[in-house]
């Protein structure tokens, strides 16, 4: 260890995002009172969309000098930068989101757009992190902002139940991750995931490898909660169905994408070693969770918790990717959440704007006509869906091509199968929505549907851009995270 | 550019153009359609010459990098096989905007850009020479097809749409699964390349192995053609559709599953087709003589034609699978025919519906009087369908059942009989539709300019393909001829084959 323990100037350029974010988010706790009632909305919103794309910018500036940052505890790579684009653009389509959002609902925006930056900042420093406290912190800025922003409406029962379900629920399942992060550190004396896995892998001094599997199980509790995997998946159609629209559209997107990116640099590091011993639950939870969300999906009528179940779904393919445990199949889960997140906030944007004042609208008839009156905001729904299901030409098709690819690479071959099936299943209820919008003629929810509001329009149409250019030119997108998922060791 | 890439990349530039025209300019979507379809036809009518040139080789072969890594290509080629299909897609497609000219009055630019985007994902199904491409097409005419019998079909079009939906995206998964297996094993998508490793032996697929791959993609392709029992999708999806999605369901998607048989199942696993070809055809036989009983009961007149497409494409299957010159030659033949004769009945039906709003023959007799000439280019069709000597159906059907009767006679015995039953049901149709008495208040108008118009070159082919066979013939042996060398190349690497295809390699060889 070196004997200097004062960051350089370059340390904390590598972490410039994580710390334009936290800086905004304080700044807009102290301008909250200071503005008037009608103007914070706007003057609020307008800071934290700067102060997104300022660390949008520093994510990607930082990347011009990649390396580690603060003792090894962060380190910026390809990997980190993928990430942290990611869930600063999916915080910006969250914010574009919500702007009408809080106003319809006449909420108050004070600490709204706050929480968003710092779990953005959470979510920064959960892809940049090295180190397990790291990222345990990190998960812990996340989180608390996202269970604070999934009960915001606070007189609202349903928002009520969201927050405490996925408080209760959501603490339960860290406290498995730090019990395993504990054993981990006992085991190893090390909380670096690359002096972890020096140590599993030094003969002479490696523990035992079923007390490192026990972590390793232990640790997996955490985070295939977080990411809600099945059988850790109760949690999550009652959340986002409960929670605000926008605020489902970042929690099931932002969170789980930086979930997924801890999970897989510990167990593509620190647990490369004994890769064999998570391979068969990972495996195992992979298929698990694609059944549950699928077909559980199948039989919804809320839009909100069909999006919920399927994003179940979702996180079994991007296992299936981890399943694969390859570098291809880490590049191929990179992929996959990036156009994940894409169609599935693209999808809550236009449930956003359905659902009308105190979200009344959220059944899946209350679509009908949708193509006749607002044909461009079908159109573009339709594309999220047409993604969702795996169609060619879009970001959806690609990532599951790629996932499954990586899948028959690494032999498993009743994996890709299954998956595959399941994806079929999934078009079934993904086409009930199109079939509502599209061939049933215009109910009374259509009668008082108001114009959509520039904040959505925006969002929408850069997430549909996004999926169709992921599902056309997937190359760019790829071969950066081909070239950063062999970065990680 | 190629002449090839322009005829696909038009109907996508008409698909574009219709999105930017205001909806309420109804008339300018509809001429926009019909000038971007016939264009495309013109302009493919010039892709003939260079294919007839050397018919097994790929002509306007274009190959750009779409994807670097993994290495996927727009990769596009013509060869005797995908010529006259291509050809089938860009003739059916003005004459679907021809029909559906007044029958649409509702959301008018969605249809007419719905159809313009399925033209554009049939043409690219049969030139794609890339795997992947190939899929990627596949999938995208599924799109424009769901929303054609969705939206303007009939009352139970919704469950028929997503039935249709769900049947091809379960079948075809499992072949985008074995179109990665085949990539990781070699490395590439493209499917010259790939047939050139399995015929000099750089790609040997082990027994399970090559039955598996071979299964996954005969699983896409049989729930499209429709072979019996995977065809339940068919009757639904025909009868609610709008007439000008029943026509191009029938005319021209279809094919796309036969289209995959012969071009991929057959040379690229040939041993496995040879091994399973028995039962294939038993399916396939069944297919006809069910698909032919169950049209002869039909009160419904769409329903009847949708059954009579399961018992014709039975023969192409049949045709196929019997790895005979004649065969194959005759099935690729009764592709065209059945795209062009059940395509003309369908908008013939599709004509009676609009005078009538019925598709009941129970609510029909005796139209021959009021309209004479409907009834004589139905009962063209009706003959050309049923197969009479010098309409197009005779020749097909000939040349499968020639085929059979090399690989073994008793197909030839069941196969058979179907073309009796056709003649069956189809006339029995006639007789009850068009000849009788009329029903009281009976107004049947006869067909009108544009209905001509429409109708007149598929009658002008039916006789044509009937009489001068040869026009076409020569083209499509020369590429067949190329598959099935090409499957008897690879035999030499697999020493265990059923005995009874080595006299059928004999005869094709000695052609």
């Amino acid at each position: 260890m070196p004997g200097n323990f004062l960051p350089t100037g370059v340390e904390f350029f590598r972490f410039l995002p994580e710390i334009i974010l936290t800086i905004a988010g304080t700044f807009m706790m102290v301008l909250d009172p200071l503005t008037n009632e009608r103007g914070r909305q706007t003057v609020l919103h307008n800071v934290a969309l700067v102060a997104l794309f300022g660390a949008l910018w520093a994510a990607i500036v930082a990347y011009s000098n990649p390396g580690p940052a603060f003792q090894n505890m962060l380190m910026v790579d390809g990997f980190a930068t993928f990430f942290r684009v990611l869930v600063i653009v999916v915080g910006i389509l969250a914010v574009l989101t919500s702007g009408q959002y809080l106003r319809r609902e006449r909420a108050d925006a004070g600490e709204y757009y706050a929480l968003i930056v710092f779990s953005v900042t959470g979510q920064c420093v959960m892809a940049a992190a090295n180190e397990l406290i790291m990222i345990f912190i990190g998960l812990e800025i996340s989180s608390i902002s996202s269970y604070v922003l999934a009960g915001y409406l606070r007189d609202d029962k349903r928002n009520n139940e969201s927050a405490l379900k996925y408080f209760l629920l959501g603490s339960f399942a860290t406290a498995f991750m730090l019990y395993g992060i504990a054993w981990i550190y006992g085991l190893t004396g090390s909380t670096n995931l690359t002096e972890i896995r020096r140590i599993i892998m030094t003969p002479e001094i490696a523990p035992s490898a079923a007390l490192v599997g026990t972590a390793a199980a232990l640790m997996f509790v955490g985070f295939a909660f977080k990411i809600s995997a099945a059988p850790f998946q109760i949690w999550a159609p009652d959340v986002y169905q409960g929670a605000p629209a926008p605020v489902s559209a970042f929690m099931s997107t932002g969170p789980k994408a930086a979930a997924f990116a801890i999970f897989l640099r510990v167990y593509m590091t620190a647990f490369t070693p004994i890769t064999s011993k998570w391979v068969p639950l990972m495996w195992g939870a992979a298929l698990l969770s694609m059944i549950v969300g699928n077909f559980a999906a199948l039989t919804q009528i809320n839009i909100k918790r069909l999006l919920a179940y399927s994003s179940i779904a979702h996180a079994g393919y991007v296992l299936v990717a981890v399943t694969a445990a390859s570098d291809i199949g880490v590049a191929a889960a990179m992929f996959y959440l990036a156009a994940y997140a894409f169609m599935q906030v693209g999808a809550f944007a236009v449930v956003t704007h359905i659902a009308r004042r105190g979200e009344r609208r959220l059944d899946i008839d209350d679509m009908a006509g949708l193509g006749q009156r607002q044909p461009a905001t079908a159109a573009l729904l339709t594309i999220f869906l047409l993604s969702l299901i795996g169609v060619p030409l879009t970001g959806g098709f690609f990532g599951k091509f790629y996932v499954f690819k990586a899948a028959l690479d690494a032999n498993l071959i009743w994996l890709t199968v299954l998956g595959l099936l399941n994806s079929a299943v999934a078009a079934y209820y993904y086409l009930r929505i199109i079939v509502v919008m599209y061939m049933r003629e215009p109910g009374p929810a259509m009668e008082d549907l108001p114009a959509v509001s520039p904040g959505v329009k925006a969002a929408l149409w850069i997430s549909a851009v996004a999926t169709l250019v992921l599902g056309i030119f997937p190359s760019f997108v790829l071969e950066f995270a081909g070239k950063s998922a062999a970065l990680i060791k | 550019m190629s002449l090839l890439n322009i005829i696909l990349a038009l109907p996508f530039i008409g698909f574009l153009l219709v999105l930017f025209i205001p909806r309420t300019a109804t008339g300018t979507i509809r001429r926009l359609a019909l000038i971007v379809s016939l264009v495309t036809l013109i302009g493919s009518l010039g892709l003939i010459g260079a294919v007839l040139k050397s018919p097994s080789t790929f002509a306007f072969e274009r190959d750009y990098v779409w994807i670097t890594y993994p290495p996927i290509h727009y990769h596009v080629g013509l060869d005797g096989l995908s010529i006259w299909l291509v050809l089938l897609s860009t003739l059916l497609s003005p004459i679907a905007v021809l029909i559906s000219w007044r029958s649409i009055e509702h959301r008018v630019k969605e249809f007419f850009a719905f159809l313009l985007l399925l033209e554009f994902g049939l043409i690219g199904v049969f030139v794609a020479l890339d795997l992947f491409l190939f899929y990627v097409f596949w999938e995208v005419s599924l799109v424009p097809m769901y929303f054609l019998v969705g939206i303007w079909g009939h009352e139970r079009r919704i469950y028929a749409a997503v039935k249709f939906f769900l049947y091809t995206m379960a079948a075809s998964v499992l072949m985008l699964a074995g179109i990665i297996y085949l990539y990781n094993k070699t490395g590439t998508f493209d499917y010259p390349i790939l047939l050139d490793m399995l015929s000099s032996g750089r790609l040997l697929l082990g027994h399970t192995e090559a039955l598996l791959l071979f299964l996954a993609f005969f699983l896409a392709f049989a729930v499209k053609v429709p072979l019996f029992p995977l065809h339940t999708w068919l009757p639904d999806a025909h009868v609610e559709a709008p007439t000008a999605g029943s026509v191009m369901l029938a005319s021209v998607m279809l094919k796309m599953g036969t289209y995959g048989l012969v071009r991929f199942c057959v040379p690229m696993f040939p041993n496995s087709a040879r091994e399973n070809a028995p039962w294939i055809i038993v399916l396939a036989i069944i297919g006809i003589i069910y698909g032919a009983l169950v049209a002869m009961v039909q009160p419904n007149m769409k329903k009847l034609v949708a059954y009579s497409s399961v018992s014709h494409l039975g023969f192409v299957v049949l045709g196929t699978f019997s790895f005979t010159q004649q065969g194959m030659d005759g099935a690729v033949y009764q592709m065209l025919n059945h795209g062009i004769s059940t395509g003309a009945l369908f908008m013939l039906v599709g004509y009676m519906y609009e005078r009538r709003h019925s598709l009941e023959i129970r609510d029909y007799g005796g139209v021959a009087t009021p309209a004479p000439w409907l009834a004589a280019v139905f009962l063209v069709t009706t003959l050309a369908s049923v197969g009479l000597p010098s309409l197009n159906n005779f020749v097909g059907e000939f040349l499968v059942l020639q085929g059979a009767a090399i690989a073994n006679y008793n197909y030839v015995v069941f196969a058979a009989v179907g073309v009796i039953l056709s003649a069956v049901y189809m006339l029995w149709l006639y007789q009850r539709t068009f000849l009788g008495r009329e029903p009281s208040g009976f107004h049947m108008p006869d067909l009108n300019g544009r209905e001509w118009a429409a109708i007149l070159p598929l009658i002008a082919l039916m006789i044509w393909m009937g009489i001068a066979p040869q026009t076409f013939l020569p083209v499509v042996s020369a590429s067949n001829a190329r598959t099935l060398s090409l499957s008897n190349i690879n035999r030499e690497f697999n020493v265990k084959t059923t005995p009874v295809t080595v006299p059928l390699v004999e005869a094709a060889n000695a052609r």
